[in-house]
């Protein structure tokens, strides 16, 4: 139940003894950041166990892990150590460019990205409890989450008003490559039927607080708060941001005097192999 | 009209609300002391009770609301879920250990993440014993998510639902504990029972400005 909070990526058990004590609603235990992922290249894969289950006796709040895309070996590990739930993430190298995990096999729920509707429907079909906008993680720059979010809002809002059309529906089925029921209840409800959180770029309470606005149920932080120069108060700010985000009174207290957020990159300096959101449609 | 807060500091406040809209009650979010002006009872929400207890604290809901509370015979709170836990006197070792938040207002012992961590997430019958009539009881399907149980009761606090040989829900007068989530299924009986006790409740905690 983590709607209207904020989950922090952390490497050890000190960040998420800091992420918890800010107020965080889980915690997602990684070997590395998604900026010094990058960074590093390589091959990057599901976090040691070690490293996961250190951080997971260290808090009380839940501990979630990735794994790669495809990786259901992966994923039993993460479910054998009782994480709370898993991210099927594309911050990670894909093992599988076909197929996402089967996560109806699954009895720990998982988390995944999407940058559109149809590939959060392709995602919740699969049996995803919870989608996230992929943005573009460790750049710190949020111009993909919102892309992402508008995106997903815009085709949503598409849906409801042709709810009655079964027609149109069966189409956007076929398009999304998902069942006509699916696309039907989606419809019906107006929104998706699990929550959809803010991810990927994520840096100042003011981007928190953004991502809140343009209608996400929570967010998700990366290397925003540990790569900033005081990790802190970052966490507890963008805790305050999220709860907060619709009173820019607060945003300007609790921004004030922060000091520097983590470096950022801009995306179009990016070249395509390096945008980790292709990853995984 | 019922002007019912819903903590809205983290967790499912959309789902309790909407429910609160259903049996034509006026939910009001409640996030600083500023909004919990005015409600004439409380719903807290699950969610994940370290962060709800920490962020009750610095907001300074935490002793309001005990102040209002206090006893069972002041305010009416309904707690699911995270919203039990912080209902509770105590929570066992765990609370030691992390320096957990409670309101310990109902005299009841809870256990956190008892049935396992979140794969351990499930849906069940629960039948509730209702106040007053003896015979009357509510069968309810609902999902336990991470869910706590109620270890012991004491005082005056009564077990009004088991599952498994384990106390899922309790009351303490006006003070409503459910270790489920009412609020994510379709069923409004047991917030409709919630809201009857808000009805009976005479002398309201606070005056009622109408807006």
């Amino acid at each position: 139940m983590q709607k209207h909070g904020v989950i922090m990526d952390v490497v050890n058990e000190k960040q998420a003894k800091i992420a918890e004590k800010a107020g965080a609603v889980a915690v997602m235990a990684l070997h590395a950041v998604p900026a010094d992922i990058r960074k590093a290249g390589g091959v990057a894969r599901m976090a040691d166990p070690l490293v996961i289950e250190r951080i997971m006796k260290a808090v009380t709040i839940p501990v979630m892990a990735k794994c790669r895309i495809g990786h259901f070996a992966e994923a039993q590990v993460l479910q054998e150590l009782g994480v709370d739930m898993v991210d099927e993430s594309e911050v990670l190298t894909p093992a599988d460019e076909e197929h996402h995990i089967d996560k109806k096999k699954f009895t720990v729920p998982f988390v995944c990205g999407a940058r559109n509707l149809g590939e959060a429907l392709r995602r919740i079909e699969e049996g995803a409890a919870m989608i996230r906008t992929k943005g573009e993680p460790g750049t710190g720059n949020v111009v993909e989450a919102v892309r992402h979010m508008r995106k997903v809002n815009w085709e949503m809002k598409e849906l409801a008003k042709n709810k009655g059309n079964s027609k149109f529906l069966e189409l956007k089925a076929s398009e999304f490559r998902v069942p006509v029921g699916l696309v039907k209840k989606t419809a019906e409800l107006g929104r998706l039927p699990v929550v959809n959180f803010a991810a990927g770029g994520i840096a100042t309470p003011a981007d928190a607080a953004l991502m809140m606005q343009l209608g996400a149920d929570g967010v998700f932080v990366g290397s925003g708060i540990f790569k900033s120069a005081n990790p802190e108060k970052f966490a507890k700010a963008i805790v305050e941001a999220t709860r907060h985000f619709d009173e820019p009174k607060v945003l300007a207290d609790v921004s004030r005097g922060l000091g520097e957020p983590m470096k950022g990159i801009g995306t179009s300096t990016l070249a395509m192999e390096e945008r980790m959101q292709e990853r995984g449609v | 009209m019922l002007r019912i807060g819903v903590l809205g500091l983290q967790g499912d406040v959309e789902e309790h609300m909407e429910m609160l809209r259903r049996l034509s009650a006026t939910p009001v979010w409640v996030k600083d002391l500023q909004s919990f002006k005015g409600v004439q009872a409380l719903v807290i929400p699950g969610g994940e009770s370290t962060t709800i207890g920490k962020l009750m604290e610095e907001t300074g809901l935490l002793e309001e609301v005990r102040k209002k509370a206090r006893g069972g015979k002041g305010m009416p709170v309904f707690g699911t879920c995270a919203g039990a836990i912080l209902l509770a006197k105590s929570a066992g070792k765990q609370q030691k250990q992390t320096g957990q938040k409670l309101l310990e207002l109902v005299d009841m012992q809870v256990d956190r993440n008892a049935f396992g961590r979140q794969r351990e997430s499930f849906e069940a019958e629960v039948e509730i014993q209702l106040e007053g009539n003896k015979k009357k009881k509510l069968k309810m399907n609902v999902p336990f998510i991470r869910a706590p149980v109620i270890e012991k009761v004491s005082g005056n606090c009564r077990a009004i639902a088991t599952f498994e040989n384990r106390i899922v829900a309790a009351q303490e007068g006006n003070l409503l504990a459910a270790c489920f989530h009412p609020e994510l299924t379709e069923d409004t009986r047991l917030h409709e029972y919630f809201l009857e006790k808000v009805r009976r409740q005479r002398t309201p905690a606070t005056a009622t400005p109408l807006l």
